[in-house]
C-alpha cells in the first residue's frame, strides 16, 4: 500500500536498448506501442493498483518570481535542458519489489522492429501519511 | 441512529446472510445496498429493531439480485434446504468473517479493503477517500478480494496473526478524509476483543489505546510532529490509557507473552510516567529484550538502541546501535539522536540532514531538517547555542 511515480523521459535517461524515435517506426509500430500502455493500465485498473496517468507535451516553459509588483519572469523551452518528462503513471502498490516488477513491463513496451523498447524508467516513491503509531520513540 | 452505529451492526447482518446459505461476494453487495439504504432514509427516526431492519432489507437485496442471475434456480434450492436459522450467537458469525477478510490469500492491501467494507461498513468510497486512491480502483479491488475468498471455505479454521496484523495495518494508515481508520481499527479490534478470547487480541487493543490515547499531543497545531519527550501530557487522554493499561495487565496475567502485548508494555510505560524525566528506561530496555525473544527483528535491534541510550546512556546506546543494519529506515534519525547526546553536534546535523532526506512521510521529514538545522545554527554561531 505504497504510492509510486513511474517517469517515463524523453531525455534525460540514459538510452533505451532499442532507441529509434518514433518518428521513425512504421504506423503498426507506433499503434502496437500505445495499444501496449493502454492495455498495461487497464490491467491495472483491473488489479486495483491503478491511481492515475498522462502523457505531456514536450514543450515546457520556466516561471520564476521577479519581485513584489511584477509579472513572473518566464523563460525556456530550454533546448538543452538535460531532462524532459514525456509522461508519468501513479501506481499504489503492495510492496517495492512489485512496484519494480510492474515498471519493468513498462519498460518492455514495444518500439522499432516490433522489439521492447528497453527504456529506463525513474520510479519515485511517494511520500506516505506519517504513521498512527512508529516504534520509534519520536513521538 | 447515526452512521457509525448502523455501520456496527454490518458483521451481524453480513453473517446471517452468509449462514442463510447466501454466497459471500453476493451477500457483501446486499448488505452494502442495505446500509446505504438505512444511511439515507433512517433518519432521526430509526426501526425499534435495527438489525432486524437490516437483515430483512439485505437480505431481499440478496434475493432480487440472486433472482437476476443466471445461477437462480441453484441458489433458491440451497436456500430452501436452509434450516431457519435459530439464534445463535453472532459472534461465532463475526469471527468467520474476520478470519476471511484477512484471509492469507489475499495481499495485505485487499485484505485492509475488504475488511473495511465487509466488517466496517464502509463504503467504496470511503474507503478509497481514505487510502487516496480513485474509487473505481478501490471498488476493483474490493470485488476481487470478495471473488477470491468466496472460494474459501466458510467452516476452515482462520488465523489470528493474519486478523491482527490486517487491523494493525488498517490502524497505523491514521486517517484522511471523512473517515479516521485508527479509530475504526480500535472498533474493529473491540469487535474481534468481544467474539474471541486471545491474549494477543487484547494486547493489540491495549496497544492500539496506548497510541490513540496520546494522539493530540504527537502534532503541533501546525500539524509538525512533536516529539514524545515535549509532548503536553495533559493532552493525552487518561480514560484510554486506564483501559489500555487494564487490558494489557489482564493479557499479561494469563503469561502467553506475543508481540502485541510486549509493544503494548513499552507504550504503557509511556503513557503511565507523568513526566519524561521520569519514564521507567530500564523496564523499557527489559521488554525490549523480550521482544527481540519473540522476533529478532532489526527494526527492534533500533528501537531497542534508543531505549538502551536512555537507560544508560549514549555511549551504551550508540554501542547497542553498532550490530543494526545501516540500511533500516529511521536508522540515521537514531544515531544522529544519540551523537547529539554525546556531544558531537557535527556528526548529528550531518545525520539529521541524511534521516531527513530518507524519511518516508512529510512530517517526519521537516521534523527530522529542523532538527539538522537547529544544530547547524548553533554549529555556526556557537555564542548563542
Amino acid at each position: 500500500m505504497a504510492k509510486y511515480l513511474l517517469l517515463k523521459h524523453y531525455r534525460g535517461a540514459p538510452t533505451a536498448v532499442n532507441c529509434v524515435p518514433m518518428d521513425q517506426w512504421t504506423p503498426e509500430e507506433v499503434t502496437a506501442h500505445i495499444k501496449y500502455m493502454q492495455d498495461f493500465a487497464a490491467r491495472l485498473e483491473e488489479s486495483g493498483e491503478y491511481v492515475d496517468g498522462q502523457a505531456l507535451a514536450p514543450e515546457g516553459t520556466w516561471v520564476r518570481y521577479d519581485g513584489e509588483g511584477r509579472p513572473p519572469v518566464t523563460d525556456g523551452p530550454f533546448a538543452e535542458t538535460k531532462d524532459l518528462i514525456a509522461g508519468w503513471m501513479v501506481i499504489d502498490v503492495d510492496s517495492y519489489e512489485r512496484a519494480v516488477e510492474l515498471a519493468g513491463e513498462l519498460s518492455a513496451a514495444p518500439g522499432a522492429g516490433g522489439k521492447p523498447i528497453h527504456e529506463w524508467l525513474e520510479l519515485r516513491p511517494f511520500l506516505a501519511m506519517p504513521e498512527t503509531t512508529t516504534e520509534c520513540h519520536l513521538r | 441512529m447515526n452512521e457509525a452505529l448502523i455501520r456496527s451492526l454490518t458483521p451481524a447482518v453480513l453473517g446471517i446472510l452468509v449462514r442463510r446459505g447466501a454466497d459471500f461476494a453476493a451477500a457483501e453487495d446486499a448488505v452494502q445496498e442495505a446500509l446505504i439504504e438505512a444511511i439515507r432514509g433512517w433518519g432521526a427516526d430509526p426501526p425499534r429493531d435495527p438489525k432486524g431492519w437490516l437483515v430483512t432489507v439485505a437480505w431481499r437485496k440478496f434475493l432480487d439480485a440472486t433472482r437476476a442471475d443466471t445461477a437462480r434456480r441453484r441458489r433458491e434450492e440451497l436456500v430452501d434446504q436452509e434450516p431457519v436459522p435459530g439464534p445463535a450467537a453472532a459472534t461465532d458469525d463475526t469471527l468467520q468473517l474476520y478470519f476471511r477478510c484477512a484471509h492469507p490469500s489475499l495481499t495485505p492491501s485487499s485484505a485492509v479493503a475488504l475488511t473495511l467494507r465487509a466488517l466496517g461498513g464502509l463504503t467504496t468510497r470511503q474507503i478509497a477517500q481514505a487510502y487516496l486512491v480513485p474509487e473505481a480502483t478501490m471498488a476493483q479491488r474490493i470485488s476481487r478480494a470478495k471473488r477470491t475468498v468466496s472460494a474459501v471455505r466458510f467452516d476452515q479454521p482462520g488465523d489470528v496473526a493474519t486478523v491482527l496484523r490486517v487491523l494493525y495495518l488498517v490502524f497505523n494508515e491514521g486517517y484522511s478524509g471523512d473517515v479516521d481508520l485508527a479509530a475504526e481499527a480500535i472498533r474493529l479490534t473491540r469487535q474481534l476483543a468481544a467474539a474471541i478470547d486471545h491474549p494477543e487480541v487484547a494486547g493489540l487493543l491495549a496497544l492500539m489505546l496506548l497510541h490513540h490515547a496520546r494522539r493530540a499531543g504527537r502534532t503541533a497545531p501546525d500539524g509538525s510532529l512533536v516529539p514524545l519527550a515535549e509532548q503536553d501530557r495533559d493532552r493525552w487522554d487518561t480514560g484510554l490509557i486506564a483501559e489500555g493499561i487494564g487490558i494489557l495487565q489482564a493479557a499479561l496475567a494469563r503469561d502467553r507473552l506475543g508481540e502485541f502485548q510486549a509493544q503494548a508494555a513499552i507504550a504503557a510505560l509511556h503513557a503511565d510516567a507523568p513526566t519524561a524525566g521520569e519514564t521507567d528506561w530500564v523496564q523499557i530496555v527489559e521488554w525490549y529484550d523480550e521482544l527481540l525473544r519473540l522476533t529478532d527483528s532489526p527494526v527492534v535491534r533500533l528501537n531497542r538502541a534508543v531505549a538502551v541510550g536512555e537507560a544508560d546512556g549514549p555511549r551504551a546506546g550508540l554501542a547497542a546501535l553498532a550490530p543494526v543494519d545501516e540500511s533500516l529506515p529511521r536508522y540515521a534519525a537514531v544515531a544522529a539522536y544519540l551523537h547529539e547526546r554525546d556531544g558531537d553536534p557535527a556528526t548529528a546535523a550531518r545525520l539529521y540532514a541524511e534521516a531527513a532526506d530518507r524519511a518516508s512521510n512529510l512530517a517526519e521529514r521537516e521534523h527530522l531538517t529542523r532538527q539538522a538545522a537547529r544544530l547547524n545554527l548553533r554549529l555556526n554561531r556557537p555564542g548563542r547555542g
